[in-house]
C-alpha cells in the first residue's frame, strides 16, 4: 500500500491531524481535489439532467418525476455555480497551487499556511451552504448564476428565491472571502519565498500564472463579496440598492419606493464575472506551455513573451467586463468601448496560442496521456476562443447574446478547455501524490472519448444559437416557436453529452485503481526540469525553467532547475550564460 | 489511497538568525541600491527576520488591496444613485435622493482617526529605532517598547473615541428619523459607515493584540511585525474614511 | 448559416452578411488550426530521432520565434482589427443614432411572463401607469390610469403589429423582473429592465409573422414567454389601429384597456 515505507514513520501523529486538519499544504491539495471532485460529481449529473430533460421533458427522473420548468432552472442555476466556482476555481487556482506552487518556487512551506489551512475549511462551509440550497424549503434558485436583480432580490419573484438563493448567497460570500485569503497567501509566498537563486526571470510559467490569477482573484472577488452584501441588504434589511422603485410582482405593487438599479448588479457582476473566466483558464494556460516544453522536449518558445502576454491578459481582463451586457441597455458608446476592450484581450490569449502551435512543430512530441490532454486543452481553447471575438462584436453579439452560442463557446473555452488543462495537470502531478503513475491506456482511451464526446455536445451548440435558440429554455417548444429543426440536433447533443460523461468513470477508476497498481513512478518520472520533481529538500535553483533539447554526446536532454550546466565546452548548447529559447 | 501523499517529509522551517545576526531595523541591510527583489539578478533572502516582515507586509497589503476594491463597489452605488428616480403615481418624475445632512460630529470623528493616525505611526517607528532595537536585539532591556507603548495606547484610546463618535453620529440620524432601509442615501451613509466601523473594530482589536504582543513576543522581529501590520492597516482604514467622508460631504 | 430564421429587417441584410464572413473566417481559422495540429502529431510521429540543433540555440530560436509567432500575431491581430472595424457601421446606424422623426411608436412592456405592446394611440402620447392600478386578469395589465386623457385612446396588445417598411421606436420597459426582448426574424435583442426605460430602433421589411422570445431568465415560465409579432402592409396596419382606436375612443374609459387587450391571443 505505502510507496516508500520510511515515508509513514512521522510518528505522533495520526490520519487525522497529517491529512484533514493540516497546514501543509499537499495535504490540503489532497482535500481541495476532494471537494473538486465532489462538485464535478453532482455538476456532471446536473447538466445530465439538464440534458435529458432538454429532449424528453416528459420523462421522469428515478427518485424525483418529472422536472417541472423551476426545477429546470435551479439545475441550470445549481450546475453552472458548482462547475465554475468549486470546480473551475477550486481545482487550477487553490488545489494545483497547494500542489506544487511551494516546490516550484524552490521552498518547502506557504508563507501562511494557516492561513491557507483556513481558506480551505472556508471554501468547505462555502460548498456545504451551496449544497443546502437543494434540501431548503422551495429548493434552489433558478436565477442563473449570474443572478441578476430583481429577480435575485425578491423571494416573491419565483420558487427558490427564498432561502434557496440565501444558500446561494451564503456560499457566494464565504467563498470570496476564502479566495481572497488563499490568494493573498500565494501572492505573498510567490513574492517572498522563493528559494534561493529563484528570481522572477527563472519562475516556472505556472508560478507566473497563478501570480496573475492571484492578483484578480483578489481583485475581483473582494468586489464580488461588495455586491453579495448589498444584495443580502436588499433582501433582508430593507434598502434597495439593486431593486428600482415601482416593482409590480405577480400584480402586486411592491411597497416602499426607493429607487435602486439593476444595471448596478450587472456592472459589478461581470466586474467579477469576467476576471473569473480568466481566473479559471490562466493556470491552464501555464501549465499548457509547460508541458509542451516538457513533452517535446525543447524550450518554452519565447519565455518572456509569455510571461508579458500573461500580465496582459490579467491587466486587460479588468477592463472587459461590459461585453457581457452590450444588449442590456447599456450606453452604446460603452459597448463600442467594451467591445474594442475585448478585441485586445484577445491578441495576448492568441499570442499565447500560436506561441503553442509553433512549439508543437519541434522536437518529437511524446503522446503520453498528459500531453494528449494538452493538445486537447489547445484544440478546445481555439475553437471556444475564436467565437469571443465574434460575440465581443456588439453588433453581432445583440443576435447571439443568451443563446445556445453563447453557451457553446463558454463551455468549449471554459468547460472543456478548463477540464482538460485539469485532466493534463492531474495524470502529471498524480505521481507527486502517490508515488505511481496513472494507467496510460485507460488514460489514452479517456481522452479520446471525451475528445469525441466534447466536440460531439458543444459543436452544435453554435447551430442551435443561430437558428435563436435562448438559454435557460425548460423545454425547446414554447408558445410560439417551437424549433423544429433544432430537435435532432438536441437530441444528438444528449448522446454526445452521455457519452463524454460515461468517459469520465474511466478517469475515475484510473484515479482510484492507480493508487495502489499503477506502476511506480520513481523520482521524475517526466524527466521534468521544474523543482516539484527534485530530490532536494531545499534545493537552489540555478537556471532557466524549461531547458530541454538534445545534449551531443550527453545522456540526458534536460536541465533540471536544481542542477548546475555541465561545464562550458564550445561543443555544448548550454553554456552557462547563454539562454536557451 | 495510500498513506503517503508526499514524496517527502516536509521540513520545519530552520530557524534563521537573519543576516548575519544583525539586528532588524528599518534599513535596507545592503545599504542603498534596489529594494529586496529584482527582476532578474537576485533572489529573495531566506527566513531572515527582513523576509519575514516583508512576507507579512505583503499578506496585509494584498488583502487591504481587497478592501479597497470592496469599498469602491460600495463606493459605485453612490455614483449610481443620485442620477436615480421614479416616476410616481403622479406621473412626476421623483428623485429619490435626498441629501442628508452630515451630522457635525463627523468633522470630529474625522480629526480624531487623523490624529489616531499620527499616533501609531510614531508607535511603528519606535519600534524600528535603530539604537533601541539593537538594545533589544542584545537583551538590554526593552527601550523601544517601552517608548512604543503609550502611543499605541494612545491610538487605541482614540480609535475607541472614533467609533463612539460615529455611534452618536448614527443616533443623531435615527433622532431624525432616517434610518437604514429609509431612502437611496441613508442606504449609502449607513453602509459606508458601517462597513468601515467594522473595519476599524477589527483594527481595534488588532491594537489591542499588538498592544499584547509587542510585550509578550519574545522575538523582535515577531514585534515589529506585530505592530507594522496593524499600523498599515489602520493608515489604510483613515485613508479609506476621509476617502468616503469627501464623498459623503462633497457630493451629495 | 441557414440556420438563421428567415430575416425581415432592414439591418438585417447586413447583419446577416457580416455574420456569415465572421463565422467563415473563424471556420477555417478553427479548421487550420486543428489541422496544424494533426499535423504536429503526424510529422513528429515520422521524425525517427530528435533533430540535432545546429548552431548558437539563441539565434535559431528567435527567427523561428518571429516567424511562428510573431507574424502570425500580426496577420491575427489585423483581422480582429477588421472585425471591430467592419461590423462598428452596423452598431452605430442601429444604436449610437437617435430615432427617425415619424417612426412608429411602441411601447413594450415584459411581465412575468408575457409581453404586452401599447401603442400611444391617436394623440401621439403615452398615457400614465399606475402601479396600483396593475390588474391583468381585469383587463389592466400595465396599470393604465383612466383619469389620464392620454390613456384614453392607448392601445394595448398582446401582439406586435407592425408596418412593413418604417421605422419602429420600441420603448422597452419591465413591470418586475429583467426580461430580454428578441426577435430572431428582425436580428433584434435588447433587456428590458425595471426602472429603466430603454429604446430599440429598426425597420422591419418583410410581411410575416415572427417570434418574439425573452432571453433572459426571468422565472418558471421563462420559456413560455413569448409572443409574436405581425409585419403588415402600412393600409392594414392603418386598418388595424384604426379599429383599436375607434373601439377605445366610444368605450367608457375604465374599460379602454380591458377592451383592447381581447385581442387575438396567440
Ligand atoms: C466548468 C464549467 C462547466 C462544465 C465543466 C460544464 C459541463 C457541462 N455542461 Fe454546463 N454550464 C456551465 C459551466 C460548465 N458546464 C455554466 C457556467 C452554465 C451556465 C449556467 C447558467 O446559465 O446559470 C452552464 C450551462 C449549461 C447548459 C445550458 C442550460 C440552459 O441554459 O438551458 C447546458 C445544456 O446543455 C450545459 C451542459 C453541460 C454538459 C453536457 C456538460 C458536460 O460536459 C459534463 C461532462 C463533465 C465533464 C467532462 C467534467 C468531468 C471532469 C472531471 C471528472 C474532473 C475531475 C477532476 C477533479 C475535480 C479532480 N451546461
Ligand atoms: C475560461 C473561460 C473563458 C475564456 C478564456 C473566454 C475567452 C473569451 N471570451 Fe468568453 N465567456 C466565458 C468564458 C470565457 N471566455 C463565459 C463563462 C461566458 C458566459 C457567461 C454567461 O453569460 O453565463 C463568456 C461570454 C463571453 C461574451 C458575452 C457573450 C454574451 O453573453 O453575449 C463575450 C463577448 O465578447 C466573450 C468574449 C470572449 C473573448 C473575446 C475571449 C478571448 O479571450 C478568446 C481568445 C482566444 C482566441 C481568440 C483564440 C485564438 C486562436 C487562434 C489565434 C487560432 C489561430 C489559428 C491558426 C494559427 C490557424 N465571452
Ligand atoms: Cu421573461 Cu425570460
Ligand atoms: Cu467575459
Amino acid at each position: 500500500m505505502n510507496a516508500e515505507p520510511a515515508h509513514s514513520a512521522a510518528p505522533s501523529h495520526g490520519f487525522l491531524r497529517r491529512r484533514v486538519f493540516t497546514t501543509e499544504h499537499r495535504a490540503l491539495a489532497v482535500l481541495y481535489l476532494l471537494i473538486g471532485l465532489a462538485a464535478v460529481i453532482v455538476g456532471t449529473l446536473l447538466s445530465l439532467v439538464i440534458r435529458i430533460h432538454r429532449v424528453w421533458p416528459t420523462v421522469p427522473f428515478p427518485l424525483y418525476g418529472i422536472l417541472r420548468p423551476e426545477d429546470y432552472l435551479a439545475v441550470v442555476t445549481m450546475h453552472g455555480t458548482l462547475m465554475v466556482f468549486f470546480v473551475l476555481t477550486v481545482v487550477p487556482q487553490s488545489a494545483f497551487p497547494n500542489l506544487v506552487l511551494a516546490e516550484q518556487i524552490g521552498t518547502r512551506r506557504m508563507a501562511f499556511p494557516r492561513l491557507n489551512a483556513t481558506a480551505f475549511w472556508i471554501t468547505l462551509a462555502s460548498f456545504l451552504a451551496l449544497l443546502a440550497a437543494f434540501f431548503v424549503p422551495q429548493g434552489a434558485p433558478i436565477s442563473g448564476w449570474t443572478s441578476y436583480p430583481p429577480f435575485s432580490a425578491i423571494a416573491a419573484t419565483g420558487p427558490g428565491q427564498g432561502a434557496g438563493m440565501d444558500c446561494w448567497l451564503a456560499s457566494i460570500a464565504l467563498f470570496c472571502i476564502a479566495a481572497v485569503a488563499s490568494s493573498a497567501n500565494f501572492l505573498a509566498t510567490i513574492v517572498a519565498r522563493r528559494g534561493p537563486g529563484m528570481t522572477f526571470g527563472r519562475l516556472p510559467l505556472t508560478v507566473w500564472s497563478w501570480l496573475t490569477s492571484s492578483a484578480l482573484t483578489v481583485i475581483a472577488f473582494s468586489a464580488l463579496f461588495g455586491a453579495a452584501l448589498m444584495l443580502f441588504a436588499d433582501r433582508h434589511f430593507g434598502t434597495s440598492f439593486f431593486i428600482p422603485a415601482g416593482e409590480v410582482i405577480n400584480g402586486i405593487a411592491r411597497s416602499g419606493g426607493a429607487s435602486g438599479s439593476p444595471m448596478l448588479w450587472l456592472h459589478l457582476f461581470w466586474f467579477f464575472g469576467h476576471p473569473e473566466v480568466y481566473i479559471s483558464i490562466l493556470p491552464g494556460m501555464g501549465l499548457a506551455s509547460a508541458l509542451l516544453a516538457n513533452f517535446t522536449r525543447r524550450p518554452v518558445l519565447g519565455y518572456r513573451f509569455m510571461v508579458i502576454a500573461t500580465l496582459m491578459i490579467g491587466f486587460l481582463g479588468l477592463g472587459v467586463w461590459g461585453h457581457h451586457m452590450f444588449v442590456s441597455g447599456m450606453n452604446p458608446y460603452a459597448g463600442t468601448a467594451f467591445g474594442l476592450t475585448t478585441i485586445a484581450i484577445a491578441v495576448p490569449s492568441s499570442a499565447e496560442v500560436l506561441t503553442w502551435l509553433a512549439m508543437l512543430f519541434r522536437g518529437r512530441l511524446r503522446l503520453s496521456t498528459p500531453m494528449l490532454f494538452t493538445l486537447g486543452f489547445i484544440s478546445f481553447f481555439i475553437s471556444g476562443g475564436l467565437t469571443g471575438p465574434i460575440l465581443a462584436q456588439p453588433a453581432l453579439d445583440a443576435y447571439l447574446h443568451n443563446t445556445f452560442f453563447v453557451v457553446a463557446h463558454f463551455h468549449l473555452v471554459m468547460a472543456m478547455a478548463g477540464v482538460f488543462s485539469l485532466f493534463a495537470g492531474i495524470y502529471y502531478w498524480y505521481p507527486l501524490l502517490t508515488g505511481r503513475l496513472m494507467n496510460e491506456m485507460l488514460g489514452k482511451a479517456h481522452f479520446w472519448i471525451s475528445l469525441i464526446g466534447a466536440y460531439g455536445t458543444f459543436f452544435p451548440m453554435h447551430l442551435a444559437g443561430l437558428a435563436g435558440e435562448p438559454r435557460h429554455y425548460a423545454q425547446l417548444a414554447g408558445p410560439v416557436e417551437s424549433f423544429p429543426s433544432l430537435i435532432p440536433v438536441e437530441r444528438g447533443i444528449t448522446f454526445a453529452a452521455l457519452t463524454l460523461a460515461a468517459a469520465q468513470l474511466i478517469f475515475l477508476f484510473n484515479v482510484f485503481r492507480s493508487a495502489r497498481h499503477g506502476d511506480r513512478a520513481g523520482e521524475n518520472p517526466w524527466r521534468a526540469t521544474t523543482h516539484e520533481w527534485s530530490p532536494d529538500l531545499h534545493p537552489i535553483t540555478r537556471g532557466e525553467p524549461y531547458v530541454y533539447g538534445p545534449y551531443p554526446g550527453g545522456t540526458k536532454d534536460f536541465l533540471p532547475q536544481w542542477e548546475l550546466a555541465a561545464p562550458a565546452t564550445s561543443a555544448q548548447p548550454y553554456p552557462s550564460g547563454a539562454k536557451p529559447e | 489511497m495510500p498513506a503517503t501523499f508526499t514524496r517527502h517529509q516536509v521540513e520545519t522551517e530552520k530557524r534563521d538568525t537573519g543576516y548575519g545576526g544583525k539586528p532588524p531595523v528599518d534599513r535596507r541591510p545592503t545599504g542603498g541600491g534596489g529594494g529586496d527583489d529584482n527582476w532578474d539578478s537576485r533572489s529573495s533572502r531566506h527566513g531572515g527576520p527582513r523576509e519575514l516582515l516583508i512576507r507579512y507586509r505583503l499578506a496585509v497589503l494584498s488583502g487591504l488591496a481587497g478592501d479597497f476594491v470592496f469599498f469602491a463597489v460600495l463606493v459605485s452605488a453612490f455614483f449610481v444613485r443620485p442620477t436615480a428616480g421614479h416616476i410616481d403615481a403622479g406621473a412626476n418624475f421623483v428623485s429619490d435622493w435626498h441629501p442628508i445632512a452630515i451630522p457635525p460630529i463627523l468633522w470630529i470623528n474625522t480629526a480624531i482617526l487623523l490624529l489616531s493616525s499620527l499616533t501609531i505611526e510614531v508607535a511603528r517607528r519606535q519600534l524600528f529605532h535603530e539604537i533601541d532595537v539593537m538594545e533589544e536585539w542584545l537583551g538590554l532591556g526593552r527601550p523601544a517598547v517601552k517608548r512604543a507603548a503609550p502611543w499605541l495606547l494612545a491610538t487605541i484610546l482614540l480609535g475607541g473615541l472614533f467609533l463612539a463618535g460615529q455611534w452618536i453620529a448614527w443616533q443623531q440620524l435615527s433622532a431624525q428619523g432616517l434610518y437604514f432601509a429609509t431612502n437611496p442615501n441613508s442606504h449609502f451613509f449607513y453602509l459606508v459607515t458601517g462597513a468601515h466601523a467594522f473595519h476599524l473594530l477589527l483594527g481595534l482589536l488588532a491594537l489591542v493584540f499588538a498592544m499584547a504582543a509587542i510585550f509578550r513576543l519574545k522575538k523582535v522581529e515577531m514585534r515589529q511585525i506585530a505592530l507594522d501590520c496593524t499600523a498599515w492597516f489602520w493608515h489604510a482604514m483613515t485613508l479609506f474614511w476621509i476617502f468616503l467622508f469627501i464623498l459623503l460631504v462633497c457630493y451629495q | 448559416m441557414n440556420w438563421l430564421p428567415p430575416n425581415g429587417a432592414l439591418h438585417g441584410i447586413g447583419f446577416d452578411d457580416l455574420l456569415r464572413w465572421n463565422l467563415d473566417t473563424i471556420f477555417w481559422l478553427f479548421v487550420a488550426s486543428q489541422i496544424l495540429i494533426v499535423l504536429a502529431l503526424l510529422l513528429s510521429g515520422l521524425r525517427r530521432r530528435p533533430a540535432p540543433v545546429p548552431g548558437p540555440v539563441r539565434a535559431r530560436s528567435f527567427v523561428a520565434f518571429l516567424f511562428t509567432s510573431l507574424l502570425p500575431l500580426l496577420a491575427i491581430t489585423g483581422l480582429y482589427i477588421a472585425m471591430v472595424v467592419t461590423s462598428h457601421h452596423l452598431w452605430a446606424v442601429s444604436r449610437e443614432q437617435a430615432s427617425a422623426r415619424h417612426a412608429v411608436q411602441v411601447e413594450v412592456t415584459g411581465v412575468q411572463f408575457a409581453w404586452y405592446f401599447r401603442y400611444p394611440g391617436r394623440d401621439g402620447i403615452y398615457g400614465r401607469l399606475v402601479p396600483d392600478l396593475i390588474n391583468a386578469p381585469a383587463g389592466n395589465p400595465l396599470g393604465l390610469d383612466p383619469t389620464d386623457p392620454h390613456s384614453r385612446d392607448d392601445i394595448v396588445s398582446p401582439v406586435l403589429v407592425l408596418p412593413a417598411g418604417r421605422p419602429v421606436d420600441l420603448r422597452l420597459r419591465a413591470q418586475d423582473v429583467i426580461h430580454g426582448f428578441f426577435i430572431p426574424g428582425m436580428r433584434l435583442k435588447q433587456d428590458a429592465i425595471p426602472g429603466m426605460i430603454g429604446h430599440l430602433q429598426f425597420t422591419p421589411e418583410v410581411p410575416g409573422v415572427y417570434p418574439i422570445l425573452c432571453t433572459q431568465v426571468c422565472g418558471l415560465g421563462h420559456a413560455r414567454m413569448q409572443a409574436r409579432l405581425r409585419v403588415v402592409t402600412p393600409s392594414e396596419f392603418q386598418q388595424w389601429l384604426a379599429a383599436r382606436e375607434g373601439f377605445a375612443l366610444s368605450t367608457p374609459i375604465a374599460e379602454v384597456p380591458a377592451q383592447s387587450a381581447m385581442e387575438e391571443r396567440p
